[in-house]
């Protein structure tokens, strides 16, 4: 009996040798984007000083701050993400949280940190990792792929609208895009608390960038954590980008889809049939 | 005894791989019957108003209420998931997909059960756009639109997990996936009873959830093919 329990103690001195020597560094600690490589190590100081006074030392979002904050700060035990360029369901790339924590959150208190340098954003990325373990047994979703985009056409924005209406985006979005719909004001995230669908005529930033190619992303993986679905198995690439360009019109903003649509409208407006369920549209 | 345990080796063994091959009930099972009813006073469940969508509210006859505590005759509690938490060796999945209906702006059935890596196929069968919002927090969260007409979403879960499900554009819909690690459960009808069936011979842990009362467990030890009868009784609270 007696030497086998010394057996048994030594091999579990060497496991726990092997441990604490930390002989292969998890994958989690790291972060890489473009050709800088992160460290959980070097982002935690960082994370202490500039992050957890709203996101929790835990990252668990419960923060000192938090509480006086609305849209609440991400919950990073649970690993689910608004801004990813991969499909509902999955980790976003190192990249996702790195232009997300660049660009920040607009209409929310999550600012832009470019004060901070890309290697800190990086190790940052890096450090947000560890506070959930779906990072060390889950790897990040296959970013979808995006066709290049057509150029807009008063056909393409007439498609785009038809699936608006199809789709049912006016259900939350509202027949004219100003975040009025029905289901709008009942809106909740995966914390419960209420949240409100994006106002086009607001003509502010998107949650996840600027550009017809963000959008595109917006509604093709969702803004996973809120009511915003993922359109991917519905809508077709060449469809989407018919979609990009009506929502465009949607803004108070001068761009060419925009353009095309007034232009069209003067001449044209009484052949359109109202968006919504009796008809309050444009 | 050691030839009547052989012997009882060798029915377990030709009930794992039955359970295995085919996922039906070996020839040499026991099973737990019984009824779930409540003590006390259950909520009253609330009316819901579909005048918002027009298409599901003239689906449904008489008024639609929540389900969280569904009742029947003589304190019957229907929806309570009855499983062996404990004591089943573990089969591999059944390869016949959970079928998960939105019909009426309703989720049909109200709490759908499946084991890990079970295929789960959900339909839409309105005239409206649906969006699948599972929360779960150990599986991937995620959220997918399914537009009127739409083919069915197949699914499967890789971690046992009670998942709550919500359509954010009709905000009183609402449900569960129960994913399990055991092929044994069953689900109250509103009269309560439920029968899990196929047990070999041994010692389980049978528990009972609902989704507002909790959860309750029982051990129970099957011997040959005898169906023992436990009941479960749940305290009802009025909120």
């Amino acid at each position: 009996m007696r030497p086998q329990t010394g057996w048994l103690s030594l091999v579990s001195a060497c496991s726990a040798l092997l441990l604490l020597c930390g002989v292969t560094p998890a994958p989690a600690q790291q972060a890489q984007v473009a050709n800088v490589t992160g460290h959980a190590a070097a982002g935690k100081p960082l994370y202490t000083r500039y992050c957890a006074g709203c996101h929790g030392d835990d990252g668990d979002a419960r923060g000192e701050n938090a509480q006086w904050i609305d849209p609440k700060p991400r919950d990073f035990t649970l690993a689910v993400f608004k801004c990813r360029s991969t499909p509902t369901g999955t980790l976003p790339t190192d990249q996702d949280l790195f232009d997300a924590m660049t660009r920040g959150f607009v209409t929310t208190n999550m600012p832009a940190w470019l004060p901070l340098t890309p290697h800190n954003r990086v190790d940052l990325v890096a450090y947000i990792k560890t506070f959930s373990p779906k990072w060390k047994t889950g790897k990040p979703g296959t970013p979808i792929t995006i066709p290049p985009e057509p150029a807009a056409t008063i056909a393409s924005v007439l498609h785009g609208r038809e699936l608006f209406q199809k789709m049912e985006c006016w259900k939350c979005h509202g027949p004219a895009g100003h975040g009025d719909g029905p289901s709008a004001k009942t809106l909740t995230d995966n914390k419960d608390d209420p949240i409100r669908p994006y106002d086009f005529s607001s003509g502010s930033r998107f949650m996840c960038g600027v550009t017809n190619r963000d959008l595109y992303r917006i509604f093709m993986t969702g803004l996973d954590g809120t009511p915003m679905p993922s359109f991917a198995d519905d809508i077709k690439p060449a469809d989407a980008w018919d979609l990009v360009h009506f929502l465009r019109t949607l803004q108070p903003l001068d761009t060419p889809e925009a353009a095309i649509w007034k232009a069209w409208l003067a001449s044209h407006a009484g052949e359109l049939k109202p968006i919504g369920p009796e008809g309050s549209g444009q | 005894m050691r030839r009547q345990y052989l012997w009882m080796v060798g029915a377990v063994g030709l009930v794992g791989s039955a359970l295995g091959a085919r996922g039906a009930p070996p020839a040499m099972a026991g099973a737990i019957s019984g009824k779930v009813t409540y003590t006390g006073t259950p909520p009253k469940m609330k009316p819901i108003d579909m005048a918002k969508e027009p298409s599901c509210a003239k689906q449904h006859a008489t008024p639609v209420t929540t389900e969280n505590v569904v009742t029947g005759p003589g304190n019957a509690l229907g929806y309570v998931v009855v499983y062996i938490s404990a004591g089943d060796p573990g089969s591999s999945a059944p390869s016949e997909a959970v079928r998960y209906d939105q019909k009426g702006c309703q989720y049909i059935p109200h709490v759908a059960v499946m084991q890990v890596s079970q295929p789960l196929e959900i339909y839409n069968d309105d005239q409206t756009s649906h969006n699948i919002h599972p929360l779960a927090k150990v599986n991937p969260e995620w959220n997918k639109s399914q537009p009127i007409g739409a083919p069915p979403i197949h699914t499967t879960w890789e971690k046992p997990e009670f998942i709550p499900v919500k359509c954010n554009v009709h905000p009183w819909m609402h449900g569960w996936f129960l994913v399990l690690t055991t092929s044994h459960h069953a689900v109250t009808g509103e009269d309560g009873g439920f029968s899990v069936k196929g047990l070999p011979p041994g010692k389980y842990t049978l528990t009972a959830w609902q989704e507002q009362f909790g959860t309750q467990t029982q051990d129970v030890t099957i011997s040959g093919t005898e169906t023992k009868t436990v009941d479960f009784v749940f305290k009802a609270r009025a909120y």
